[in-house]
Protein backbone atom coordinates (compact mmCIF):
# COMPACT_ATOMS: atom_id res chain seq x y z
CA UNK A 1 0.00 0.00 0.00
CA UNK A 2 1.57 3.71 -0.95
CA UNK A 3 2.73 5.32 1.79
CA UNK A 4 0.63 8.68 0.37
CA UNK A 5 -3.05 9.20 2.19
CA UNK A 6 -5.68 11.51 2.29
CA UNK A 7 -5.04 13.63 5.45
CA UNK A 8 -8.07 15.44 7.56
CA UNK A 9 -7.50 18.50 9.83
CA UNK A 10 -10.70 19.86 11.83
CA UNK A 11 -11.57 23.27 10.38
CA UNK A 12 -10.80 26.16 12.46
CA UNK A 13 -14.26 27.89 12.01
CA UNK A 14 -16.49 24.45 12.63
CA UNK A 15 -14.46 22.05 13.87
CA UNK A 16 -15.12 19.17 12.32
CA UNK A 17 -12.96 17.14 9.71
CA UNK A 18 -11.80 18.81 6.34
CA UNK A 19 -9.70 17.55 3.62
CA UNK A 20 -5.86 18.75 3.11
CA UNK A 21 -3.93 19.18 0.41
CA UNK A 22 -1.50 15.95 0.52
CA UNK A 23 1.79 17.96 -0.90
CA UNK A 24 1.21 20.08 1.67
CA UNK A 25 2.02 17.75 4.60
CA UNK A 26 5.41 15.95 4.76
CA UNK A 27 4.21 12.38 5.25
CA UNK A 28 4.44 10.28 8.44
CA UNK A 29 5.42 13.90 10.27
CA UNK A 30 2.46 13.46 13.04
CA UNK A 31 1.99 15.92 15.42
CA UNK A 32 5.46 16.91 16.92
CA UNK A 33 4.17 19.31 19.40
CA UNK A 34 1.33 17.11 20.71
CA UNK A 35 3.59 14.56 20.85
CA UNK A 36 5.82 15.77 23.22
CA UNK A 37 3.62 17.21 25.00
CA UNK A 38 1.88 13.82 25.84
CA UNK A 39 5.52 12.62 26.44
CA UNK A 40 6.01 15.38 29.30
CA UNK A 41 2.53 14.13 30.86
CA UNK A 42 3.99 10.94 30.68
CA UNK A 43 6.67 12.16 32.30
CA UNK A 44 5.22 13.60 34.89
CA UNK A 45 2.98 10.96 35.85
CA UNK A 46 5.47 8.03 35.12
CA UNK A 47 5.35 5.04 37.84
CA UNK A 48 6.52 1.78 37.68
CA UNK A 49 4.16 -0.05 35.20
CA UNK A 50 4.25 -3.11 32.58
CA UNK A 51 1.94 -2.57 29.76
CA UNK A 52 0.62 -4.83 26.96
CA UNK A 53 -0.77 -4.20 23.80
CA UNK A 54 -2.02 -7.12 22.08
CA UNK A 55 -1.90 -6.15 18.28
CA UNK A 56 0.82 -6.32 15.79
CA UNK A 57 -0.40 -3.22 14.51
CA UNK A 58 0.66 -1.60 17.70
CA UNK A 59 3.96 -2.87 17.57
CA UNK A 60 4.35 -1.61 14.45
CA UNK A 61 3.64 2.01 15.57
CA UNK A 62 6.13 1.52 18.64
CA UNK A 63 8.62 0.27 17.03
CA UNK A 64 8.44 2.68 14.09
CA UNK A 65 8.50 5.26 15.67
CA UNK A 66 10.89 4.11 18.35
CA UNK A 67 8.40 4.92 21.65
CA UNK A 68 10.42 2.45 23.60
CA UNK A 69 13.14 4.49 23.74
CA UNK A 70 11.70 7.78 24.39
CA UNK A 71 8.95 6.49 27.27
CA UNK A 72 10.36 7.00 30.80
CA UNK A 73 11.99 4.09 31.97
CA UNK A 74 9.40 2.95 34.16
CA UNK A 75 6.75 2.35 31.27
CA UNK A 76 7.58 -1.21 29.81
CA UNK A 77 5.17 -2.12 26.67
CA UNK A 78 5.40 -5.38 26.02
CA UNK A 79 4.02 -7.29 23.20
CA UNK A 80 0.99 -10.02 23.41
CA UNK A 81 -0.19 -12.16 21.01
CA UNK A 82 -1.63 -10.08 18.61
CA UNK A 83 -0.45 -10.95 15.44
CA UNK A 84 -2.72 -13.72 13.50
CA UNK A 85 -0.45 -14.73 11.25
CA UNK A 86 1.74 -15.61 14.09
CA UNK A 87 -0.67 -17.73 16.41
CA UNK A 88 -1.97 -19.76 13.33
CA UNK A 89 -1.22 -23.50 14.34
CA UNK A 90 1.23 -25.46 11.99
CA UNK A 91 -1.79 -28.07 11.73
CA UNK A 92 -3.78 -26.03 9.93
CA UNK A 93 -0.79 -24.47 7.43
CA UNK A 94 -0.13 -28.32 7.42
CA UNK A 95 -3.73 -28.97 6.03
CA UNK A 96 -3.31 -25.79 3.98
CA UNK A 97 -0.08 -27.47 2.17
CA UNK A 98 -2.25 -30.65 1.67
CA UNK A 99 -5.14 -29.37 0.24
CA UNK A 100 -3.06 -27.36 -2.32
CA UNK A 101 -0.45 -30.73 -3.24
CA UNK A 102 -3.86 -32.37 -3.75
CA UNK A 103 -6.25 -31.03 -6.40
CA UNK A 104 -7.56 -28.19 -4.60
CA UNK A 105 -6.40 -24.00 -5.35
CA UNK A 106 -5.67 -22.60 -2.13
CA UNK A 107 -5.74 -18.76 -2.08
CA UNK A 108 -4.66 -16.76 0.78
CA UNK A 109 -3.22 -13.44 2.28
CA UNK A 110 0.25 -12.95 1.12
CA UNK A 111 1.35 -12.87 4.51
CA UNK A 112 0.70 -16.41 5.28
CA UNK A 113 2.21 -18.09 2.51
CA UNK A 114 5.76 -17.61 4.49
CA UNK A 115 4.79 -18.71 7.84
CA UNK A 116 6.38 -22.18 7.94
CA UNK A 117 3.92 -25.06 8.79
CA UNK A 118 6.00 -28.19 10.31
CA UNK A 119 7.95 -29.15 7.34
CA UNK A 120 7.58 -26.04 4.72
CA UNK A 121 5.20 -23.05 4.06
CA UNK A 122 2.82 -22.77 1.56
CA UNK A 123 5.68 -20.91 -0.55
CA UNK A 124 7.65 -23.92 -0.60
CA UNK A 125 5.35 -26.06 -1.46
CA UNK A 126 4.04 -23.35 -4.48
CA UNK A 127 7.86 -24.03 -5.74
CA UNK A 128 7.27 -27.62 -5.75
CA UNK A 129 4.29 -27.34 -8.41
CA UNK A 130 1.34 -27.15 -5.73
CA UNK A 131 -1.04 -24.31 -6.71
CA UNK A 132 -1.21 -21.63 -4.22
CA UNK A 133 -2.14 -18.07 -4.62
CA UNK A 134 -1.96 -15.32 -3.02
CA UNK A 135 -4.82 -12.50 -2.89
CA UNK A 136 -5.84 -8.93 -1.39
CA UNK A 137 -9.42 -10.24 -0.16
CA UNK A 138 -11.85 -13.31 -0.41
CA UNK A 139 -13.53 -11.26 -2.87
CA UNK A 140 -10.57 -11.88 -5.17
CA UNK A 141 -10.62 -15.30 -3.80
CA UNK A 142 -14.34 -15.81 -5.05
CA UNK A 143 -13.69 -14.55 -8.45
CA UNK A 144 -11.20 -17.00 -8.73
CA UNK A 145 -13.78 -19.64 -8.26
CA UNK A 146 -16.34 -18.02 -10.96
CA UNK A 147 -13.69 -18.00 -13.44
CA UNK A 148 -12.85 -21.55 -13.09
CA UNK A 149 -15.75 -23.81 -11.99
CA UNK A 150 -14.09 -27.05 -12.30
CA UNK A 151 -11.44 -26.10 -10.16
CA UNK A 152 -12.10 -26.64 -6.34
CA UNK A 153 -10.87 -23.07 -4.72
CA UNK A 154 -9.86 -23.07 -1.61
CA UNK A 155 -9.61 -19.96 0.64
CA UNK A 156 -7.44 -19.78 3.86
CA UNK A 157 -9.00 -17.69 6.12
CA UNK A 158 -7.23 -16.89 9.17
CA UNK A 159 -7.99 -14.06 11.57
CA UNK A 160 -8.92 -11.96 14.12
CA UNK A 161 -12.44 -10.51 14.56
CA UNK A 162 -10.89 -7.62 12.37
CA UNK A 163 -11.18 -10.25 9.49
CA UNK A 164 -13.46 -12.63 10.15
CA UNK A 165 -16.52 -10.34 9.26
CA UNK A 166 -15.19 -10.59 5.58
CA UNK A 167 -15.49 -14.20 5.32
CA UNK A 168 -19.18 -14.29 6.92
CA UNK A 169 -20.38 -11.78 4.83
CA UNK A 170 -18.91 -13.62 1.56
CA UNK A 171 -21.18 -16.93 2.93
CA UNK A 172 -23.97 -15.25 2.88
CA UNK A 173 -23.80 -13.45 -0.03
CA UNK A 174 -23.62 -17.15 -1.82
CA UNK A 175 -20.80 -18.64 -3.02
CA UNK A 176 -20.06 -20.69 -6.14
CA UNK A 177 -20.12 -24.18 -5.53
CA UNK A 178 -16.38 -25.04 -6.30
CA UNK A 179 -15.59 -22.01 -3.18
CA UNK A 180 -14.74 -23.45 0.40
CA UNK A 181 -13.43 -21.90 2.97
CA UNK A 182 -10.18 -23.60 5.37
CA UNK A 183 -10.94 -21.83 9.09
CA UNK A 184 -8.48 -20.66 11.47
CA UNK A 185 -10.22 -17.23 12.71
CA UNK A 186 -9.88 -16.32 16.25
CA UNK A 187 -11.34 -14.29 19.15
CA UNK A 188 -8.84 -12.15 20.93
CA UNK A 189 -10.76 -11.28 24.48
CA UNK A 190 -9.95 -15.18 25.83
CA UNK A 191 -6.17 -14.85 24.61
CA UNK A 192 -6.23 -11.35 26.37
CA UNK A 193 -7.91 -13.18 29.52
CA UNK A 194 -5.61 -15.86 29.92
CA UNK A 195 -2.35 -13.52 30.15
CA UNK A 196 -4.01 -11.63 32.45
CA UNK A 197 -3.48 -14.23 34.33
CA UNK A 198 -0.13 -16.16 33.70
CA UNK A 199 1.69 -13.14 32.56
CA UNK A 200 3.20 -10.14 34.80
CA UNK A 201 1.01 -7.00 33.73
CA UNK A 202 -0.37 -4.17 34.91
CA UNK A 203 -2.60 -3.07 32.18
CA UNK A 204 -3.74 -3.29 29.16
CA UNK A 205 -4.14 -1.28 25.15
CA UNK A 206 -6.52 -2.94 23.66
CA UNK A 207 -6.61 -3.94 19.74
CA UNK A 208 -8.49 -0.70 18.12
CA UNK A 209 -9.08 -2.56 14.74
CA UNK A 210 -10.68 -5.72 16.56
CA UNK A 211 -12.64 -3.39 18.71
CA UNK A 212 -13.92 -1.49 15.52
CA UNK A 213 -15.70 -4.81 15.30
CA UNK A 214 -16.39 -6.21 18.81
CA UNK A 215 -16.94 -2.68 20.45
CA UNK A 216 -15.54 -1.89 24.14
CA UNK A 217 -17.11 -3.99 26.43
CA UNK A 218 -15.73 -7.35 25.53
CA UNK A 219 -12.51 -5.82 27.39
CA UNK A 220 -14.65 -5.45 30.37
CA UNK A 221 -14.39 -8.27 32.20
CA UNK A 222 -10.38 -7.37 32.25
CA UNK A 223 -11.54 -4.25 34.39
CA UNK A 224 -13.16 -5.91 36.67
CA UNK A 225 -10.67 -8.26 37.44
CA UNK A 226 -8.36 -5.02 38.00
CA UNK A 227 -6.62 -3.82 34.91
CA UNK A 228 -7.17 -0.62 33.41
CA UNK A 229 -7.57 -1.14 29.49
CA UNK A 230 -7.49 1.91 26.68
CA UNK A 231 -9.22 1.26 23.31
CA UNK A 232 -6.08 2.62 21.35
CA UNK A 233 -5.83 3.86 17.28
CA UNK A 234 -2.66 3.40 15.70
CA UNK A 235 -0.36 6.84 15.27
CA UNK A 236 2.13 7.35 17.42
CA UNK A 237 0.04 10.36 18.93
CA UNK A 238 -2.96 7.64 19.72
CA UNK A 239 -0.66 5.30 21.16
CA UNK A 240 0.80 7.72 23.77
CA UNK A 241 -2.85 9.11 23.93
CA UNK A 242 -3.55 5.54 25.64
CA UNK A 243 -0.89 5.41 27.79
CA UNK A 244 -1.43 8.52 29.21
CA UNK A 245 -5.42 7.22 29.76
CA UNK A 246 -3.73 4.46 31.65
CA UNK A 247 -1.69 6.82 33.70
CA UNK A 248 -4.78 9.12 34.45
CA UNK A 249 -7.02 5.61 35.31
CA UNK A 250 -4.30 4.31 37.53
CA UNK A 251 -3.94 7.72 39.49
CA UNK A 252 -7.12 7.84 39.74
CA UNK A 253 -7.21 4.03 41.23
CA UNK A 254 -9.83 3.12 38.73
CA UNK A 255 -9.59 0.20 36.42
CA UNK A 256 -12.64 0.67 33.40
CA UNK A 257 -12.45 0.76 29.23
CA UNK A 258 -11.49 3.95 27.82
CA UNK A 259 -11.66 4.39 24.20
CA UNK A 260 -8.82 6.60 23.03
CA UNK A 261 -10.03 5.72 19.32
CA UNK A 262 -13.60 7.50 18.75
CA UNK A 263 -13.53 8.54 15.49
CA UNK A 264 -13.16 5.15 14.67
CA UNK A 265 -14.29 2.66 17.96
CA UNK A 266 -18.48 2.76 18.67
CA UNK A 267 -19.00 0.82 22.08
CA UNK A 268 -20.91 -1.35 20.70
CA UNK A 269 -19.19 -2.50 18.23
CA UNK A 270 -20.22 -2.58 13.97
CA UNK A 271 -23.56 -4.28 14.77
CA UNK A 272 -24.15 -5.13 10.73
CA UNK A 273 -20.74 -7.24 10.96
CA UNK A 274 -21.31 -8.82 14.45
CA UNK A 275 -24.82 -10.09 13.55
CA UNK A 276 -23.16 -11.53 10.07
CA UNK A 277 -20.43 -13.24 12.06
CA UNK A 278 -22.66 -14.60 14.43
CA UNK A 279 -25.08 -16.16 11.75
CA UNK A 280 -22.24 -18.15 10.29
CA UNK A 281 -19.87 -18.60 12.92
CA UNK A 282 -20.14 -19.99 16.22
CA UNK A 283 -17.30 -20.46 19.25
CA UNK A 284 -15.34 -22.95 19.98
CA UNK A 285 -11.93 -24.23 21.35
CA UNK A 286 -8.85 -23.25 19.86
CA UNK A 287 -5.26 -23.86 19.69
CA UNK A 288 -2.76 -20.95 19.34
CA UNK A 289 0.83 -21.41 17.85
CA UNK A 290 2.86 -21.14 20.98
CA UNK A 291 0.35 -20.78 23.43
CA UNK A 292 -1.69 -23.90 23.02
CA UNK A 293 -5.82 -24.12 23.70
CA UNK A 294 -7.25 -21.56 24.47
CA UNK A 295 -10.98 -22.48 25.60
CA UNK A 296 -13.45 -20.53 23.56
CA UNK A 297 -11.29 -18.77 21.46
CA UNK A 298 -12.06 -20.02 17.84
CA UNK A 299 -14.65 -19.36 15.50
CA UNK A 300 -15.84 -22.28 13.55
CA UNK A 301 -18.38 -22.99 10.46
CA UNK A 302 -21.57 -23.44 11.84
CA UNK A 303 -23.19 -26.89 10.75
CA UNK A 304 -25.10 -25.09 7.68
CA UNK A 305 -21.87 -23.86 6.14
CA UNK A 306 -20.44 -27.48 6.28
CA UNK A 307 -20.49 -27.72 2.54
CA UNK A 308 -18.30 -24.34 2.36
CA UNK A 309 -16.28 -26.11 5.36
CA UNK A 310 -13.05 -27.06 3.46
CA UNK A 311 -11.28 -29.36 6.06
CA UNK A 312 -14.37 -31.51 6.02
CA UNK A 313 -15.35 -31.12 2.36
CA UNK A 314 -12.42 -32.54 1.75
CA UNK A 315 -11.14 -34.54 3.86
CA UNK A 316 -10.61 -37.92 2.06
CA UNK A 317 -8.55 -36.38 -0.88
CA UNK A 318 -5.93 -34.62 1.18
CA UNK A 319 -5.19 -37.37 3.91
CA UNK A 320 -2.50 -38.84 1.76
CA UNK A 321 -0.51 -35.39 1.40
CA UNK A 322 -1.39 -34.99 4.96
CA UNK A 323 0.09 -37.98 6.53
CA UNK A 324 3.35 -37.49 4.32
CA UNK A 325 3.56 -34.04 5.61
CA UNK A 326 3.22 -35.63 9.13
CA UNK A 327 5.53 -38.31 8.63
CA UNK A 328 8.11 -35.92 7.43
CA UNK A 329 7.73 -33.68 10.27
CA UNK A 330 8.80 -36.44 13.00
CA UNK A 331 12.37 -36.59 11.74
CA UNK A 332 12.74 -33.15 11.80
CA UNK A 333 14.93 -31.51 14.25
CA UNK A 334 12.88 -28.54 15.56
CA UNK A 335 14.74 -25.10 15.51
CA UNK A 336 15.20 -23.36 18.20
CA UNK A 337 12.50 -20.12 17.42
CA UNK A 338 11.57 -18.34 20.70
CA UNK A 339 8.73 -16.66 19.18
CA UNK A 340 6.35 -18.53 21.96
CA UNK A 341 7.65 -16.71 24.76
CA UNK A 342 7.21 -13.39 22.71
CA UNK A 343 3.74 -13.94 21.92
CA UNK A 344 3.02 -13.97 25.74
CA UNK A 345 5.52 -11.40 26.59
CA UNK A 346 7.63 -13.44 28.11
CA UNK A 347 10.73 -12.26 26.05
CA UNK A 348 12.16 -10.03 23.40
CA UNK A 349 13.53 -10.99 20.23
CA UNK A 350 16.96 -9.94 20.99
CA UNK A 351 17.01 -12.89 23.54
CA UNK A 352 16.56 -15.55 20.09
CA UNK A 353 20.45 -16.12 19.61
CA UNK A 354 19.12 -16.51 15.63
CA UNK A 355 17.56 -12.97 15.72
CA UNK A 356 18.89 -11.13 13.13
CA UNK A 357 21.35 -13.62 12.11
CA UNK A 358 20.16 -17.21 10.66
CA UNK A 359 16.99 -15.42 11.00
CA UNK A 360 15.51 -12.47 9.33
CA UNK A 361 12.46 -11.01 7.31
CA UNK A 362 13.98 -12.90 4.22
CA UNK A 363 15.05 -16.02 5.83
CA UNK A 364 12.64 -16.24 8.39
CA UNK A 365 12.93 -19.55 10.96
CA UNK A 366 10.02 -18.45 12.91
CA UNK A 367 6.32 -16.86 12.38
CA UNK A 368 7.33 -14.13 14.41
CA UNK A 369 9.80 -13.10 11.73
CA UNK A 370 7.46 -13.47 8.52
CA UNK A 371 4.19 -11.05 9.30
CA UNK A 372 4.38 -7.17 9.27
CA UNK A 373 2.85 -7.33 12.55
CA UNK A 374 5.22 -9.84 14.00
CA UNK A 375 7.26 -8.59 17.17
CA UNK A 376 10.59 -10.02 15.36
CA UNK A 377 10.03 -8.64 11.90
CA UNK A 378 9.53 -5.10 13.16
CA UNK A 379 12.42 -5.11 15.60
CA UNK A 380 14.35 -5.81 12.81
CA UNK A 381 13.07 -3.45 10.33
CA UNK A 382 12.86 -0.74 12.61
CA UNK A 383 15.42 -0.86 15.38
CA UNK A 384 18.01 -1.07 12.88
CA UNK A 385 16.71 2.24 11.71
CA UNK A 386 16.49 3.70 15.39
CA UNK A 387 12.49 3.89 14.69
CA UNK A 388 11.62 7.02 12.73
CA UNK A 389 8.71 9.73 12.56
CA UNK A 390 8.58 11.66 15.48
CA UNK A 391 7.22 11.26 19.55
CA UNK B 1 -3.28 -8.50 9.29
CA UNK B 2 -5.32 -6.31 11.27
CA UNK B 3 -3.61 -3.50 9.10
CA UNK B 4 -6.63 -1.13 8.06
CA UNK B 5 -6.75 1.93 5.62
CA UNK B 6 -8.83 4.54 6.26
CA UNK B 7 -9.97 6.14 2.43
CA UNK B 8 -12.87 8.39 1.01
CA UNK B 9 -15.89 6.78 -0.76
CA UNK B 10 -15.64 8.24 -4.56
CA UNK B 11 -18.38 6.56 -6.31
CA UNK B 12 -20.94 3.61 -6.00
CA UNK B 13 -20.46 0.45 -8.30
CA UNK B 14 -23.25 -1.50 -6.92
CA UNK B 15 -25.15 -2.67 -4.18
CA UNK B 16 -22.33 -3.94 -2.73
CA UNK B 17 -19.50 -2.22 -3.97
CA UNK B 18 -18.05 0.99 -3.77
CA UNK B 19 -15.02 3.34 -5.28
CA UNK B 20 -12.61 4.32 -2.62
CA UNK B 21 -10.28 6.23 -2.85
CA UNK B 22 -6.93 5.79 -0.23
CA UNK B 23 -4.47 8.37 -0.64
CA UNK B 24 -5.00 8.81 -4.45
CA UNK B 25 -4.95 4.99 -5.08
CA UNK B 26 -8.76 4.18 -5.75
CA UNK B 27 -9.95 0.41 -5.29
CA UNK B 28 -12.93 -1.57 -5.45
CA UNK B 29 -13.89 -2.16 -1.40
CA UNK B 30 -16.55 -4.39 -0.19
CA UNK B 31 -19.39 -2.16 1.51
CA UNK B 32 -21.47 -4.99 2.92
CA UNK B 33 -20.21 -4.24 6.82
CA UNK B 34 -21.55 -1.28 6.16
CA UNK B 35 -25.28 -2.60 5.19
CA UNK B 36 -24.28 -1.86 1.48
CA UNK B 37 -22.87 0.63 -0.53
CA UNK B 38 -25.53 3.11 -0.66
CA UNK B 39 -25.88 6.78 -1.94
CA UNK B 40 -25.52 7.89 1.64
CA UNK B 41 -21.93 6.98 2.21
CA UNK B 42 -20.64 8.84 -1.18
CA UNK B 43 -18.04 11.45 0.33
CA UNK B 44 -17.46 9.78 3.60
CA UNK B 45 -14.58 8.41 4.63
CA UNK B 46 -14.42 4.92 5.86
CA UNK B 47 -11.86 2.30 7.21
CA UNK B 48 -10.99 0.02 5.08
CA UNK B 49 -9.44 -3.94 5.63
CA UNK B 50 -8.69 -6.83 3.50
CA UNK B 51 -10.99 -5.09 0.99
CA UNK B 52 -14.24 -4.59 3.03
CA UNK B 53 -14.86 -1.29 4.92
CA UNK B 54 -14.96 -2.19 8.81
CA UNK B 55 -16.28 1.08 9.85
CA UNK B 56 -17.13 4.35 9.42
CA UNK B 57 -14.75 6.98 10.22
CA UNK B 58 -16.80 9.50 12.03
CA UNK B 59 -16.18 13.16 12.06
CA UNK B 60 -17.79 14.41 14.90
CA UNK B 61 -15.70 11.47 17.08
CA UNK B 62 -12.49 13.23 15.29
CA UNK B 63 -13.25 16.19 17.33
CA UNK B 64 -13.44 13.65 20.35
CA UNK B 65 -9.96 12.77 19.62
CA UNK B 66 -8.96 15.54 19.51
CA UNK B 67 -10.15 17.10 22.88
CA UNK B 68 -9.00 14.05 24.45
CA UNK B 69 -5.17 14.17 22.79
CA UNK B 70 -5.81 18.40 23.71
CA UNK B 71 -6.73 17.26 27.73
CA UNK B 72 -4.56 15.67 28.18
CA UNK B 73 -1.41 16.74 26.45
CA UNK B 74 -2.20 19.54 28.70
CA UNK B 75 -3.08 22.40 26.07
CA UNK B 76 -5.78 24.45 26.71
CA UNK B 77 -8.32 25.53 23.05
CA UNK B 78 -6.67 28.61 22.60
CA UNK B 79 -3.48 27.03 21.90
CA UNK B 80 -4.61 26.16 18.87
CA UNK B 81 -1.26 26.51 16.45
CA UNK B 82 -0.16 23.04 16.79
CA UNK B 83 -2.88 21.36 15.62
CA UNK B 84 -3.06 22.83 12.07
CA UNK B 85 -1.50 19.75 10.66
CA UNK B 86 -3.80 17.28 12.66
CA UNK B 87 -3.92 13.81 10.32
CA UNK B 88 -7.28 13.17 11.78
CA UNK B 89 -7.14 9.99 10.01
CA UNK B 90 -3.54 9.07 8.39
CA UNK B 91 -3.01 5.97 7.03
CA UNK B 92 -2.49 3.35 10.12
CA UNK B 93 -0.13 0.98 7.92
S1 LIG C 1 14.14 -14.25 15.61
FE1 LIG C 1 13.29 -15.87 14.30
S2 LIG C 1 13.81 -17.77 15.33
FE2 LIG C 1 14.05 -16.13 16.84
S3 LIG C 1 12.07 -16.00 17.88
FE3 LIG C 1 11.99 -14.55 16.20
S4 LIG C 1 11.06 -15.69 14.50
FE4 LIG C 1 11.74 -17.21 16.02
Amino acid sequence: MTEKTTLLKPSPETGTLIEMAPEKIPSKQGIPELEKKLLERIGASARKLRIMHVCGTHERTIAKYGLRSVLPEEIEVISGPGCPVCVTPEADIDIAIALAKSRASVVTFGDMMRVPGSTGSLLDAKAEGADVKMVYSIDDAVALAEKKPEQEVVFFGIGFETTVPANAATLLRGVPENFSLLVSQKRTPPAIGLLAKDTEVDAFIAPGHVATIIGTKPFEPLAYQGFPVVVSGFEAYDVLLGISLLLTQLGEGAARVDNGYPRVVKPEGNLIALKMMEEVFETADSEWRGIGNIERSGLVLKKEFEEQDAAKRHEDFYAKALEEIRKKAKGRDKKRCICAAILTGKANPSRCPSFGKGCTPKTPAGPCMVSQEGMCYNWFKYARAGGSGHA
Amino acid sequence: MCIAIPGRVKAIVNENTATVDMGGVRRDVNMDLLGGASEALLGKYVLVHVGYAISEISEEEGEETMRLLKLMAGLDDGENDSFEAFPGNRDTD
